[in-house]
């Protein structure tokens, strides 16, 4: 029997840009299991309910993480409005839909950036992250801040884009589309990177499912699940449909992110050429009574808002499940049995987000 | 799209034979949440088959014991471990359990309301 050794990874690890920490359990250089452990960033914002009010509050969710910024001030304020039930403007499903797809461009690339890096492939790392700042730019041009947005409210949105702004947006995202093809075809015809990807990490579909795999790590093991299938929003007016991949190794993680950057490119034209005109709020009256689990997609996957009022302005309780916490299990699973010098690439194609599940 | 958002309360007697029959009907297992009641705690356990989304709640006393679900859905473990240490719902044979050191914070049961 070969000879059993722990290896610590982590908390501070070049691939990962965030803190959290595994012990290997090694024999020779192969994984047979992983112990993970977080919590080296933990702020405890669910409990900052007892100090800000609810319209407060939207201010702290958005910034619960820098990349799913957009998206956590969405899930809140759509939990606070089933609570109290708010009808918000069309226009503001429409706008909220954009920024959420330009949110998961920004996120994916930024993902597809790091994984370039862990592989050692600087130049495609650069051209990825360069790509990233046109969005960036867009965000700063159509929300006023590149990483944190605020752009949503309890009741609508906050900032409203005028047909100047859209027809911009319109041709930014014309021009990443067609910078992005090569990059695209790097990642997967590029022989360094198949050899890197394929057949590692591989997740079954059934262990997907009963481990709890969410976002593109469920959908790249052949389950179609998307949470905008549910049709909130905007989305129920939108084409969108899962987008899967059936091997369900790191490989197919990559396409399927790959392949949503596409879909993101064609919900931003559809939902800009759709676009209603109107307002982009309601007044809000009274304090949210009552309670409701919200889901919507985020770039990594589903993410679940609690809410609880009790008809004063403070709630009882808010929750997020982020979609990490879901894809830990997995990747636990994941990592064994496989080598040691795998191990970055497998724990960055979950795309974990620390800050998230350190909330 | 139709699709269901339900939370159906439960005793502690139901607790475990509910978590096993969603098991066995496939369903998965999305969320487990703790909220400070008054006197204890309230659980929800969130399942979703397909889109579907039903929420098991379960309510228990300050000092009660809940069995954990890890044996029936394994990643469990994050969340369980998570309402244990911060809210310190007694939950017991979590596997693995981290004995509230999930998140190394320094305040025991941050998350549990203060008298």
């Amino acid at each position: 029997m070969a000879k059993r050794s722990i290896v610590p990874f982590g908390p501070q690890h070049p691939v990962l840009p965030e803190p959290v920490h595994l012990d290997l359990v090694l024999e020779d250089e192969t994984v047979v299991q992983a112990v993970p452990s977080i919590g080296y960033i933990h702020r405890g914002l669910e409990k900052l309910v007892d100090k800000r009010d609810f319209k407060q509050y939207t201010y702290i969710a958005e910034r619960i993480c820098g990349i799913c910024s957009c998206g956590h001030g969405l899930g809140y304020c759509m939990a606070v409005e089933e609570v109290m039930g708010i009808e918000v403007p069309e226009r503001a499903n429409y706008l909220r839909a954009i920024w959420v797809e330009m949110s998961r461009i920004h996120s994916h690339l930024l993902w597809l950036g790091l994984l370039a890096d862990a592989m050692g492939f600087e130049s495609l790392f650069m051209e990825s992250w360069r790509l990233r700042e046109k969005i960036l730019d867009m965000f700063d041009e159509t929300a006023g801040g590149r990483i944190i947005h605020s752009v949503n409210q309890v009741g609508g949105v906050q900032k409203d884009m005028d047909a100047t702004m859209l027809n911009h947006l319109l041709e930014a995202v014309k021009d990443i589309e067609s910078d992005i093809k090569p990059v695209v075809n790097t990642f997967l015809q590029d022989y360094t990177v198949q050899s890197r990807l394929k057949g590692a990490g591989v997740l079954k579909k059934d262990d997907a499912v009963t481990l709890g795999a969410v976002g593109p790590m469920l959908r790249a093991s052949g389950v179609e699940y998307d949470v905008r299938m549910l049709g909130y929003g905007a989305y129920k007016d939108l084409t969108v449909a899962p987008i899967t991949s059936t091997d369900g190794d790191c490989y197919g993680r990559c396409e399927v992110r790959l392949k949503e950057l596409f879909q993101s490119f064609d919900l931003i034209r559809e939902a800009i050429g759709k676009i209603p005109s109107g307002d982009i709020n309601v007044p809000v009256k009274g304090n949210p009574n009552g309670e409701y689990f919200m889901r919507i997609e985020q770039p990594r996957g589903e993410a679940i808002y609690y809410v609880k009022g009790n008809g004063t302005k403070y709630l009882d309780r808010f929750r997020l499940r982020t979609p990490t916490t879901s894809n830990i299990p997995p990747m636990v699973e994941i990592l064994k049995g496989c080598q040691l010098a795998d191990v970055p690439i497998l724990i960055l194609t979950i795309d974990p987000c620390v800050s998230c599940t350190e909330r | 799209m139709e699709y269901k958002n339900e939370i159906r309360k439960i005793t502690a007697a139901e607790f475990f034979p509910a978590v096993v029959h969603m098991k066995t009907e496939n369903w998965r297992l999305v969320q487990i949440c703790a909220t400070c009641i008054e006197g204890g705690y309230e659980m929800s356990y969130s399942f979703c088959l397909r889109y579907d989304m039903v929420t098991l709640r379960l309510e228990v006393a300050e000092d009660e014991e809940v069995a954990s679900i890890t044996q029936i859905y394994p990643c469990a473990f994050i969340q369980e471990n998570e309402a244990e240490e911060l809210f310190g719902v007694k939950i017991k044979t979590i596997k693995p359990d981290y004995k509230d050191k999930l998140y190394r914070i320094d305040v025991e049961t941050p998350f549990k309301k203060k008298e």
